[in-house]
């Protein structure tokens, strides 16, 4: 087969997927989705392998290259991203199979189809107009899942991110459209090398910039996050802040790497940093004062996203590996820190935090999961998240920018009180006349499965980093 | 100045009305709208971008992607509608549902 065409199904095997699934009753949709996640994952996996041996893939969408046309690319980032979709997704969906309900099951399946599709069409949109598109899709795929259950937590939440999201992405199709209107181009290729600083450019990349920080959340915009978290069914949230959250994150990275290279200013680089920082150290901070279990797992995405934005002030490429590794790993323990507390849920039905006491004995592979996820969120090794920060580290001393290394040493302290606040209230002695539920094999071991990727991202870092390299222009 | 940047700015215009719009109102429907707003605002933007050509031809790509703005735009509007009345129409069935309760309370002393 011609090696561009391998591009085409990772986006066409989930939307085939999800329109089947929902069209076969009741007892068919469980079997469609796993046929379709299996041929999903294994395109991705093929699509990886001839990006690895070949270099970067274009396809021009319907044989109409850039300009008028949309194009396409693989490169190393790219397949990365969608593997760490078709690794986690899968993994968060089996939990949610036996925690959400029988009816729920049906149109949760479909719906994280479409979001999967969306996803892997938005990572390999190299045109500033398609990922607008495809930034829509996942959102309202995203907002359907959130409102799963249609309780009214569920729907709150759906609509409150749905109004949060929406002037995101319009603050964004209107940079497009300036950038548009000077330039004449959407690829992003065309818009790089035709840019000039000035202030459509900067107007254009602050509009972008800030409409994507809103759908990301960075600090201060985080203000949907926690209760849009608390409202939606646990593996939804699982899905949000693992990937749904990373998809808004990958346009900005994408935007500012190839597009407005030219106009990061050290200052841009420094506000950005700045308001990075600030989330880092504010998010952490809410993290620790909070008494829910999920709203502390909640309130440390906005410091963990917060990090991600360290890259920016630095803007090298081994700062991009970092920002880019960190994403990963996060996917992977944060994932499996929010099918951990939905198991919690399912076993004693307490959200509070003192509700954990003595579980340790009951959940061990659940709490072994919610430690290794916390060991790869504080970023000790061996873990994702170590090699993460550890890269970040480095290149805020080669860039002679040590103060971002002290705000990743004082959040990484802060992520081990909160984490350590969990895990020292599981191994008390279980208070007497409380009630533990059994819960099924495959959710005790799903947030393992995760937890565990988590770990293997520290200690097997050269194929993901070799991997990332591929098509790397600086 | 061209007329095309007048149209432009007014463009930019009806965006921004839209958005203080959805962050000062609290009613769903009224932030609904207001999103509405500001996405006519865009594609004013763009549809004026499009007559600019000096030859006087129309641009093709931006008409293009206005039509695919309200595609998008129709859904995400019809999704928030949809979601916004569930939750009112919860928000009668609980009500009813504590008349109800507050009548038998009553003794039928109406």
């Amino acid at each position: 087969m011609n090696p561009t065409a391998w591009m085409a199904w990772p986006v066409v095997l989930p939307l085939a997927g999800a329109v089947l699934a929902l069209l076969v009753g009741r007892k068919g949709v469980r079997v469609v989705a796993g046929l379709a996640s299996v041929a999903t994952f294994a395109a991705s996996v093929m699509l990886t392998w001839e990006v690895a041996t070949r270099g970067v893939l274009r396809q021009s969408i319907g044989g109409w290259g850039p300009p008028l046309g949309i194009e396409w690319r693989a490169d190393g980032l790219a397949v990365l991203m969608l593997l760490t979709i078709g690794v986690v997704g899968p993994l968060i969906s089996v939990h949610a199979l036996d925690h959400l309900g029988d009816r729920e099951d049906r149109e949760f399946l479909p719906l994280w189809l479409f979001v999967w599709c969306a996803l892997n069409a938005l990572v390999l949109s190299a045109d500033a107009f398609n990922l607008y598109v495809t930034l829509e899709l996942m959102t309202l795929a995203s907002v359907a899942l959130i409102a799963v259950r249609r309780d009214r937590a569920g729907l709150d939440a759906g609509l409150r991110y749905l109004l949060f999201a929406l002037p995101g992405s319009l603050l964004y199709l209107l940079g497009v459209a300036l950038l548009y209107g000077v330039y004449s181009a959407l690829d992003l290729g065309l818009l790089g090398q035709r840019i000039t600083p000035g202030p459509v450019a900067w107007v254009a990349a602050a509009l972008m910039t800030l409409g994507l920080c809103l759908k990301t959340p960075l600090f201060p915009l985080h203000v949907w996050l926690p209760p849009t978290y608390t409202g939606a069914p646990t593996p939804v949230t699982a899905l949000l802040s693992a990937l749904v959250s990373k998809g808004s994150y990958y346009v900005l990275l994408r935007l500012w790497l190839e597009v407005f290279t030219p106009i990061l200013d050290w200052q841009v680089g420094q506000l950005l940093g700045v308001l990075g920082a600030a989330a880092v150290l504010w998010g952490s901070l809410l993290a620790l004062s909070q008494s829910q279990l999920k709203r502390v797992v909640a309130y440390s995405s906005v410091a963990q996203i917060g990090y991600m934005f360290l890259f920016f002030p630095m803007a090298t490429v081994g700062a991009r590996t970092g920002a880019v590794y960190l994403v990963v790993s996060h996917a992977a323990a944060k994932a499996s820190m929010f099918v951990a507390v939905g198991n919690i849920h399912q076993a004693v039905g307490i959200t509070e935090l003192g509700g954990v006491q003595g579980l340790a004995y009951r959940m061990p592979f659940t709490f072994l999961a919610m430690a290794l996820g916390g060991i790869s969120l504080i970023g000790m090794p061996p873990s994702g998240g170590f090699i993460a920060k550890w890269i970040l580290l480095e290149e805020s001393i080669w860039t002679g920018q040590w103060w971002w290394g002290l705000v990743l040493l004082l959040g990484g302290l802060l992520a081990s009180a909160y984490v350590f606040r969990i895990l020292r209230g599981s191994f008390l002695p279980l208070p007497p006349g409380v009630k533990v539920r059994s819960i099924p094999l495959g959710n005790e071991l799903a947030p393992l499965a995760l937890a565990l990727i988590a770990l293997v991202l520290g200690l097997v870092p050269w194929f993901p980093l070799e991997l990332l390299a591929v098509g790397t222009a600086r | 100045m061209n007329p095309w940047v007048l149209y432009a700015l007014s463009g930019v215009t009806v965006f921004s009305v839209g958005l203080v719009g959805l962050f000062s109102h609290e009613h769903p429907v009224k932030r609904i709208l207001a999103s509405n707003i500001m996405g006519s605002g865009v594609l004013l933007v763009l549809v004026s971008l499009a007559r600019r050509e000096p030859t006087g031809t129309p641009d093709p790509v931006p008409h293009a992607l206005v039509l695919t703005g309200i595609v998008v735009s129709v859904s995400s509007t019809a999704l928030g509608v949809a979601l916004a009345r569930r939750i009112a129409r919860l928000d009668e069935t609980a009500e009813e549902g504590r008349a109800g309760s507050d009548a038998e309370a009553g003794g039928g002393a109406g």
